[in-house]
């Protein structure tokens, strides 16, 4: 049995976001993070690795500096990684991406027993489609948004989660899990797992290594192939600028809610 | 590759809307996506088609047919009574190559969001996530545009006899729309997030004479590698943050005195007839339970009245609520980014600031 676990390196929006003056995102100022929601499925990978031994291998599509978030993961414990990366990849959209993770994915090799984790979906894109899209391409089950994991032999028994509530599932592998906050609180790198990250295998798949796997359609990847393409992009008009109350006592709280009221909008 | 689906796109005609139902009841996403789907199928010209699946639903049709659809296609099996990936996405790829609809909606919820994914990559064609808007006429998409964008369309050309499905969708935040196509592949495929729709006047002659087209569904438990075991309802009644018309959201700001600051916050709401919601920063400290974050990692809202306390207003807040009608903002902090988005700011402790506010308010709704 072995775990694999899918991350992305996306631009931090917990701070300001800057974009250029054609209104698209400026990445290169922005700093770059883990996915959140993928941390939580990282620790689960290594949680299912310290109750069971197997093996976690951490994978990613994306730039080569990305080789720097797969060497974090590392230190946290993960034993391989493998960087997918290629010109030919950019720009895809999330049929074209899972159609390349999962032929990567294949690459390494899928068996039963195995698991896999993604996590819900990536601040950059709010998708959640990829994970899902990958465990197509694969023909493997998957469960979406689990919020507990439960091994026993062969199935796997998990909480998704609902807007309502929850289901309990049971599933066989291999499989694919999309993990969300409520899972686990993620684990820092340890001194020693730092100290290891550099001598731990990292695998690079590029467009050679990838491009004849028939789960690939090289007509649907990339910019150019991707089925979905921007039709236009645009900034939404800014708000006008609001009212900044002078004061902060009764008066000016008076002031607010007589104008609300006027208004009708309380 | 040559497929099926890419061969001839003009075979692909009229508009699907997946409608989900749990434990027997329709959700209310179902009605707007019904609703939404009525005016592109007007627009093209074409058929609007409600696809159920479930197990003793087909009286459900009838409510779909009042909201606009012209027919409500019934899988019914007892297998499909209980979501499962399996299953439903077994099914609604044989009925996708059955009927061939151009284009096909569901709503963005949790199970929309596990099922559209698995649809389209199934069917080999692209998937458009979170959608707030859409459009097949290239005159309502310029109109749009007037609206919702900073561009100067009357100066920009356009092929106006453009008839994709135009998804519109916030990237980044909302920092930035994006208008996605699917020029090539059928059927154009979207999600359409919860609540951003208008549910249409429900017409009792369109739900008299709703057609019931009821299929043969080719399912049988080998095709399923999952089990529902269960399904447990919340036992805490859950905060309703989208379908609030007023939403008292607090944020770091009340970190010095938590509980007082979440009860002023639930004394607003009450006063204003809303709810409470929070930050991620207080969802991850464990000041309110999950289902009250607002943001891209929680609930997006578009109340009346949004409130937003000693919150400060990252991107990934703002991205959650920037869709508010009315936002007022209180922090300590005059350069706080809230600021840039709030139609009231009062820079102050809230403290001290949301006690009179609850007056103030009070006393303005008693004199109306």
């Amino acid at each position: 049995m072995k775990i694999i676990v899918c991350v992305k390196q996306v631009p931090d929006t917990s701070g300001k976001v800057a974009v250029k003056a054609d209104g698209t995102l400026d990445r290169a100022s922005m700093a770059t993070i883990i996915n959140p929601d993928d941390l939580n499925a990282v620790e689960a990978a290594l949680k299912l690795k310290d109750d069971t031994g197997a093996k976690v291998i951490v994978v990613t599509m994306g730039p080569p500096p990305a080789e720097g978030m797969l060497r974090e993961i590392m230190a946290m414990g993960a034993d391989e990684a493998v960087l997918i990366s290629g010109r030919e990849f950019g720009g895809s959209d999330t049929f074209a991406t899972s159609q390349i993770i999962a032929a990567g994915i294949k690459k390494i090799g899928l068996e039963p027993e195995d698991v896999i984790f993604c996590g819900r979906q990536a601040i950059d894109g709010d998708t959640a489609q990829v994970g899902p899209q990958i465990a197509e391409k694969l023909g493997i089950p998957q469960v979406s948004y689990v919020a507990e994991i439960e091994k026993d032999g062969k199935d796997i028994t998990c909480q998704r989660m609902l807007e309502d509530g929850y289901m309990t599932i049971r599933v066989k592998t291999p499989c694919l899990l999309t993990c969300i906050k409520e899972l686990n609180v993620p684990r820092y790198m340890s001194v020693s797992g730092i100290v290891d990250c550099y001598s731990k295998p990292l695998t690079v798949f590029d467009f050679e290594t990838l491009k004849n796997d028939p789960l690939i359609d090289l007509a649907t990847i990339g910019l150019k192939g991707s089925p979905t393409n921007i039709f236009r992009s645009f900034t939404p008009p800014q708000k006008g600028v609001g009212i900044m109350l002078e004061g902060n006592d009764k008066e000016t709280c008076d002031k607010l809610a007589g104008m609300l009221a006027a208004k009708h909008i309380i | 590759m040559v497929n099926y689906n890419s061969a001839d796109i003009a075979s692909f005609k009229g508009i699907f809307v997946f409608c989900e139902q749990r434990e027997g009841k329709l959700m209310s996403t179902d009605f707007e996506l019904i609703s939404e789907g009525r005016k592109l199928a007007d627009e093209r010209g074409v058929e609007l088609c409600g696809l159920l699946l479930g197990h003793d639903v087909e009286h459900l049709a009838a409510e779909l047919g009042g909201y606009g659809a012209d027919k409500v296609i019934v899988c019914d099996h007892p297998l499909l009574e209980t979501y499962t990936t399996d299953a439903y996405t077994k099914v609604i790829c044989d009925m996708v190559k059955i009927y061939k609809p151009e284009v096909f909606v569901l709503g963005a919820t949790n199970i929309g969001r596990d099922l559209g994914p698995r649809v389209a990559a199934r069917l080999h064609t692209g998937l458009t996530a979170d959608c707030t808007h859409l459009d097949i006429d290239m005159d309502n998409y310029l109109d749009f545009l007037r609206t919702s964008s900073t561009l100067d369309v009357d100066k920009m050309k356009f092929d106006m006899e453009d008839r994709n499905l135009k998804m519109t969708r916030p990237a980044f935040g909302g920092h930035l729309m994006a208008t996605i196509i699917c020029p090539r592949f059928r059927p154009c495929m979207a999600t359409v997030r919860p609540g951003v729709m208008k549910k249409s006047a429900f017409d009792e002659k369109r739900a008299a004479s709703v057609i019931i087209d009821k299929p043969q569904v080719q399912l049988s438990i080998e095709d399923m590698d999952t089990q529902v075991l269960e399904v447990v309802k919340a036992t805490k009644k859950l905060v309703d943050l989208i379908g609030a018309d007023v939403v008292v959201s607090v944020g770091r700001g009340i970190g010095k005195d938590i509980e007082k600051g979440i009860a002023l916050a639930e004394e607003l709401a009450e006063v204003l007839g809303g709810v409470v919601g929070g930050s991620r920063a207080t969802i991850d400290a464990g000041w309110l339970s999950a289902d009250h974050q607002v943001g891209q990692t929680g609930k997006t809202v578009h109340p009346k009245i949004y409130i937003a306390l000693g919150i400060s207003g990252a991107i990934q807040h703002k991205a959650g609520m920037q869709d508010s009608e009315c936002i007022i903002a209180v922090n300590k902090n005059d350069t706080a980014p809230i600021f840039e988005i709030a139609d009231y700011g009062i820079c102050g402790d809230l403290f001290k600031v949301v006690p009179m506010l609850i007056e103030s308010f009070k006393a303005a709704k008693a004199a109306k």
